[in-house]
């Protein structure tokens, strides 16, 4: 997609909230000029739940974070941009300088790296920015955390300047599952990789969370920090180990969108950002199979919606559904219904 | 560790050297880990247009050694004195001393020597700087910190008196900015019919907005309210044959004083009263034109805080429940909240769009709603001169970065101040927020008091609920 000079231009404003770039190929393609109706479907099903997968990884550390602290940390967004970024470098780092050429190899370890970095980032954010507001006033943490948000993004665009970043693609080659009506159905290596990553990913997840002592601490946080501690769960700790863990999904969604994309800029946290807590919100906050349903749910929205209706609104679409959800579904699909009490 | 060094310091009263070493160490690593990425390497961009790597290995030693000794210095200054202030006794509470009564006399004559400060300000300038920097003066920080008051004070009556946490407030900025600039290009109507006229548009946008957020409260209105923001500003972009999209509206008319206009013609302002023709003369204008409207803000607050409504606001930031129970109407409460702030952001947003003569969906980002929330909150939700001061601190100080052109003879031709405009306001929005987490003005005067005033602490009133 944005190859060459295009791919170098300066982004209008700082948080021009530009759209988290479209698939690469044939998004765009009017539906019914070029195969059927069941292709250009599957098609774009392949897409959705692609970005799908990325936006689940996401809204994991915010459903994860509204869980524990019952903040919504609005700077995770751009955890996950910093992540790209970290990504990128190690990337270069390991193919113009350690010339690796092993495109596995690469990722794996480009993989690793974002994972520790980012989640030394997020640590270091909580210990800072988070902790001593907790169980202050209420609006406190979420002015910290909007306050992290800008540095971070502004962060990068002072030390790694404002212009997008673009790599040559890592991984090229498809499948073609069927070609009918002259409109080949593709599932690429990329998108293959993506969907791999994330299952095992989510597998390992659900293992942590359903089945370690950390998991267990996690979950009795979850329902009551003071009981928590009182029983021998060291709720700091805990709660630092949950933006550990939310950060490195957040870097394996950062790894993957560089890979995707091949493109990031110090602005692409904060429209991801809120189209995750979109997915988290979508799935019932605090429910963890309900931000990977939510994620997929949100994908396949965007993507269909900018498949048959209007690619200019497909932002609005996905806020559309935040508010929708919010005002009509407040607990989500998954998500405990809230009860008011005096 | 922390904790730890800070116990040590508590105990024995005296510094303890090793514990800090260890600590400023500790931090060193940690800040070396943190910044080895995105500090040590730089991508840039070689002459075929291939992403290269070069590295700042001193750069990222100095700023690992700045954050290890501010650390240090935490550790071994601030620390100990923290803990020994914290042994002392606490006062006893006095018959009123001369240093009270010093306070008394000056919180009585703050508010009006602030108003009068604010009016003699271009006066002032006028004076210190004359008719060539004095422009610039009333423009970028006298005209750009009142707009951030009066959206300030705008916002803080749905935030601060009514409870609701509304992270889209831009987008009625916006609405009022659009509504004057496309009226007065399409039906060439005057700024002083469209003023009015667009903070009741933007108010009607804050009822049809509010009405489907009414059982939402806290986070996840901040949220609902985000998006709304935002689907706007998509609107504004995406409906290019309305606004012209990311161009925008360009030679918007000027404000005109009572007819006549800021021009070098004959019928101008300076040709009328006989002076010789200036810029100046308007930017001035400009300057009390928005001063008025944010005293107006404030005063219509002040007043509404002691009618009923502005009590039903204030019952239902405390306790909604209780406040249905008590026969409020919350559906109305909130949506008056809505309005009223609403019709403060339109007023400011026409005011903005005369003032540019030119806007386009840039200036109606989240980063302002973002902006405007954080002058409420830091300044001390609730607090009209709260607003004032954080609006000084948080504007003034990221403008005054642009004058700040002696820092280029310490870092070189190249460094630019203005580019970290907003990264120290994200970290200054940390900062006070960790320092003081109920704003810089954390009392407030109740609007309803029996036989004295008092102020009373911002923690004993439950503020952003929503």
């Amino acid at each position: 997609m944005d190859s060459g000079p295009a791919g170098f231009r300066l982004r209008p404003g700082m948080t021009g909230a530009l759209p988290l770039r479209n698939a690469p190929v044939k998004t765009l393609t009017g539906f019914g000029k070029r195969g059927g109706r069941m292709e250009y479907f599957v098609q774009q099903l392949i897409n959705g739940i692609t970005l799908g997968s990325i936006y689940g990884l996401i809204a994991i550390g915010y459903t994860m974070v509204f869980g524990i602290i019952g903040m919504v940390n609005f700077a995770h967004g751009d955890v996950f941009m910093v992540s790209a970024f970290i990504a990128l470098i190690a990337f270069l780092i390991l193919t113009t300088w350690l010339g690796i050429t092993s495109i596995a190899l690469a990722l794996f370890i480009v993989l690793i790296v974002a994972m520790v970095f980012t989640s030394l980032v997020n640590w270091v954010i909580e210990r800072v920015a988070y902790r001593p507001l907790r169980g202050s006033f209420r609006l406190a943490p979420l002015i910290s955390a909007i306050g992290m948000s800008i540095f971070l993004s502004n962060f990068v665009q002072v030390t790694q300047g404002p212009r997008n970043k673009s790599i040559p693609p890592m991984i090229q080659g498809e499948f073609v599952l069927f070609n009918q009506n002259n409109f080949p159905v593709t599932l690429s290596y990329k998108q293959l990789i993506i969907w791999g990553i994330t299952a095992v990913l989510l597998l390992a997840f659900w293992y942590l969370v359903a089945k370690t002592r950390l998991g267990r601490a996690q979950r009795a946080c979850e329902q009551d920090q003071k009981m928590a501690a009182l029983v021998g769960v060291d709720v700091d700790r805990t709660i630092s180990m949950t933006f550990v863990i939310a950060a490195a999904l957040a870097a394996v969604a950062g790894t993957m969108y560089l890979m995707y994309y091949g493109v990031v800029t110090f602005s692409d946290g904060f429209v991801p950002g809120v189209k995750a807590f979109t997915a988290a919100v979508l799935g019932g906050i605090g429910s963890l199979p309900g931000a990977v349903v939510g994620g997929l749910l949100i994908g396949l929205i965007e993507t269909f919606w900018s498949a048959y209706f209007s690619i200019d609104y497909k932002d609005v679409a996905a806020f559309s559904v935040l508010a929708i959800t919010l005002i009509f579904l407040p607990q989500g699909l998954f998500g405990r219904p809230d009860v008011e009490k005096v | 560790m922390q904790a730890a060094v800070r116990q040590a310091g508590a105990q024995s009263g005296r510094v303890d050297m090793t514990g800090a070493l260890r600590d400023a160490g500790f931090t060193g690593l940690v800040a070396f880990g943190v910044l080895l990425p995105l500090i040590g390497f730089l991508t840039g961009v070689d002459g075929s247009n291939q992403l290269v790597l070069t590295t700042r290995w001193p750069l990222l030693f100095a700023v690992v050694a700045i954050v290890a000794a501010c650390r240090f210095l935490y550790c071994f200054t601030l620390v100990p004195w923290l803990a020994r202030r914290a042994q002392r006794p606490a006062p006893v509470a006095t018959p009123a001393n001369v240093w009270q009564k010093l306070r008394g006399i000056l919180a009585k004559w703050f508010i009006p020597s602030a108003i009068g400060f604010f009016i003699a300000y271009p006066l002032i300038i006028y004076f210190a700087v004359g008719v060539g920097g004095g422009q610039k003066w009333i423009d970028n920080f006298g005209i750009q910190i009142l707009i951030y008051v009066m959206l300030g004070w705008g916002l803080n009556i749905v935030v601060g008196l009514a409870g609701l946490l509304d992270l889209g407030y831009v987008a009625f900025y916006a609405v009022g900015a659009y509504s004057y600039a496309l009226l007065a290009k399409t039906f060439g109507l005057s700024f002083w019919i469209l003023l009015p006229l667009a903070g009741v548009l933007s108010s009607f946008w804050g009822i049809l907005l509010g009405f489907p957020v009414l059982r939402l409260r806290g986070d996840y209105l901040a949220i609902v309210t985000l998006a709304f923001g935002e689907i706007i500003r998509l609107i504004l972009i995406n409906w290019v044959a309305l606004t012209n999209g990311y161009a925008g509206i360009i030679s918007i008319p000027r404000p005109t004083f009572f007819g006549i206009p800021f021009n070098a013609d004959d019928d101008g302002f300076a040709a009328k009263f006989g002076l010789p023709f200036s810029p100046l003369y308007r930017v001035i204008f400009l300057y009390y034109l928005i001063l008025a409207l944010a005293l107006l803000t404030c005063f219509v607050t002040v007043r509404l805080r002691r009618l009923p409504i502005g009590r039903a606001w204030e019952a239902l930031r405390e306790d909604e429940i209780a406040c249905r129970s008590l026969g409020i109407n919350t559906t109305n409460t909130k949506l008056t909240a809505f309005a009223m702030g609403a019709m403060f952001a339109g007023f400011a947003g026409s005011f903005f769009a005369a003032r540019e003569a030119f806007i386009s969906p840039e200036s109606f980002t989240f980063i302002e709603s973002a902006t405007i929330l954080a002058i409420v909150v830091l300044g001390g939700m609730g607090s009209q001169i709260g607003v004032v001061i954080a609006a000084i601190v948080m504007i003034g100080g990221t403008e005054i970065l642009r004058e700040l052109d002696f820092l280029k003879t310490i870092f070189g031709p190249t460094f630019d101040p203005t580019q970290y405009r907003m990264l120290l306001f994200g970290f200054a929005m940390v900062v006070i927020m960790i320092w003081r987490p109920r704003g810089l003005i954390s009392t407030r005067e109740p609007s309803v008091f029996l036989k004295e005033r008092k102020a009373i602490a911002a923690d004993l009133v439950k503020q952003g609920r929503g």
